[in-house]
């Protein structure tokens, strides 16, 4: 059994991959569909962006299979802002990985968003240079896609709700099950692995350290400045907002106020402050009432 | 010692890990200008570094934080946050305190996949030249140019990575981001 962690023997590359995942915390990412809204996000501060062609509402009313974006608008996008531009692939779609690897983007989300490609296997990410972020509802499902070469991990909740309600049940799993895993003696490291199904190594070293080997973000529902300095009060170092902005009556004065939110969630007075005039917010979609067939978290093995 | 890490935005964390490092050194991180008196000497992290410079504004810190590296506080920035102190930003109007007379290149290494580990070798003092030192370089900014004042203390294939002007220490590279303790070494008992 080696004694280093085995955050310390990976390939130097993850130095690199992990590093530009530590320069995207305390931030907003958000997502874009145009150059133009790119720009917006830009301005507002965010600290990258997610390019697709459909916001996960669009995809969630309008059906159909939902693939990587065309590399014509992540081109696009890529001219128009200075900060990372993130995109996402179908779960164990390898070769859509291969074409945003070529394109260049700064980071690729191995999305439930998207249609899954395939409903057994996840992508092996150690494979690419190009650094990859994957959603997870609790610590298994997170130390699984670590283990295949994840480093960035955002709790998925329920994209395109505009419902916060998912983020937060991911959220308070992940952290609980983190806390109850640096109280198990070492004995019972090898049956809790077991039982998340989760790399032994991994469960090792968090059991060690009381948290992940690669930053936690959080994703899927939030709407307002108030939810978003919610999970980072929850343990969510910087949030993912998709359909919650440029669904919002006044996109731009959200994504100011949210990119704010983030930067002061200890701070109720400023919050408030950031939080009056905003207008509509997304509408937003009861979660109770979905099916589990409509539920996108459902989707990752 | 009190040293600040401007926590703001981006990867304050890693500053913090190092610097608990040092027995002398209490870290607090910084939000607000009431921390912001408070510490004997200032670290900018890597980050995004049009989110961190609208973050200050928004703060209030952007004058303080100006006014107090003008007056002597020893401040050390590292990719964002060496781009926030240079002077001179090739083709944009983005905000900038232009407090180290330096021009840089934004993500000039290129995108993501073009971020790299290497070796660089950082001349101390006098009597500690070209001493090697491990640096990560994550969609680093070029200095393209740097004024009479500024010291050159590390170059990477030909390119300044480290240099300092007075109270002012700035790195193109994570060192926050390697085992190496040696440039924030540097920084607390040289500079600070």
């Amino acid at each position: 059994m080696s004694d280093t962690l085995w955050s310390q023997r990976q390939k130097a590359t993850w130095k690199t991959k992990l590093g530009l995942a530590e320069m995207l915390k305390g931030g907003v990412i958000m997502d874009v569909t145009t150059a133009a809204e790119a720009k917006i996000a830009e301005e507002a501060g965010a600290i990258a962006v997610m390019a697709l062609e459909r916001v996960p509402s669009d995809i969630r009313i309008q059906g159909g299979v939902a693939r990587m974006s065309d590399p014509k608008m992540i081109q696009e996008i890529q001219a128009s802002v200075s900060i990372p531009v993130m995109a996402k692939c179908r779960i164990g779609h390898i070769v859509e990985a291969q074409i945003l690897e070529a394109l260049k983007v700064d980071f690729i989300d191995e999305s439930e968003v998207l249609t899954p490609a395939d409903d057994q296997f996840h992508i092996y990410k150690h494979d690419f240079q190009v650094p990859f972020v994957c959603g997870c509802r609790d610590l298994g499902e997170a130390l699984r896609r670590i283990g295949e070469g994840a480093a960035l991990i955002r709790t998925k909740g329920e994209a395109g709700t505009g419902n916060v309600i998912e983020a937060v049940r991911h959220m308070r799993t992940l952290m609980d099950q983190i806390r109850q895993l640096t109280r198990t003696p070492k004995e019972e490291l090898m049956t809790f692995a077991k039982n998340i199904g989760a790399p032994f190594e991994l469960v090792m070293e968090v059991s060690q350290t009381g948290k992940l080997p690669v930053p936690n973000f959080s994703a899927g529902g939030v709407a307002t400045p108030a939810d978003a300095a919610l999970m980072r009060h929850l343990g969510a170092e910087t949030v993912f907002v998709g359909s919650g902005i440029f669904k919002a009556a006044d996109p731009k004065r959200m994504a100011h106020a949210i990119v704010e939110a983030v930067a002061n969630y200890q701070n109720p007075s400023r919050l408030a402050a950031i939080s009056t005039g905003l207008g509509q917010a997304i509408a937003g979609v009861d979660v109770r009432q979905l099916t589990d067939g409509q539920k996108l978290s459902l989707r990752g093995w | 010692m009190r040293i600040g890490v401007l926590a703001l935005q981006g990867g304050y964390d890693p500053h913090a890990r190092t610097l608990a490092c040092f027995p002398e050194v209490q870290v607090s991180l910084v939000r607000y200008q009431a921390e912001l008196d408070s510490v004997d000497a200032l670290i900018l992290p890597g980050g995004e570094s049009t989110t961190i410079g609208k973050l200050l504004v928004l703060q209030g810190l952007w004058e303080p934080l100006r006014k107090r590296i003008s007056g002597g506080l020893p401040v050390f920035g590292t990719c964002a946050g060496m781009i926030l102190l240079s002077r001179q930003i090739l083709g944009s109007q983005q905000l900038i305190l232009g407090l180290l007379d330096i021009s840089v290149e934004r993500n000039a290494y290129g995108r993501q996949v073009e971020s790299f580990e290497a070796e660089v070798e950082v001349s101390f003092s006098p009597e500690r030249l070209n001493e090697k030192a491990p640096a990560v370089f994550i969609r680093a900014p070029r200095i393209i140019a740097v004024g009479p004042q500024v010291t050159v203390m590390a170059k990477h294939e030909g390119t300044p990575v480290l240099v300092r002007e007075k109270n002012i220490l700035a790195a193109s590279f994570h060192p926050e981001l390697t085992d190496s303790l040696e440039v924030h070494r540097y920084f607390l008992n040289q500079v600070c």
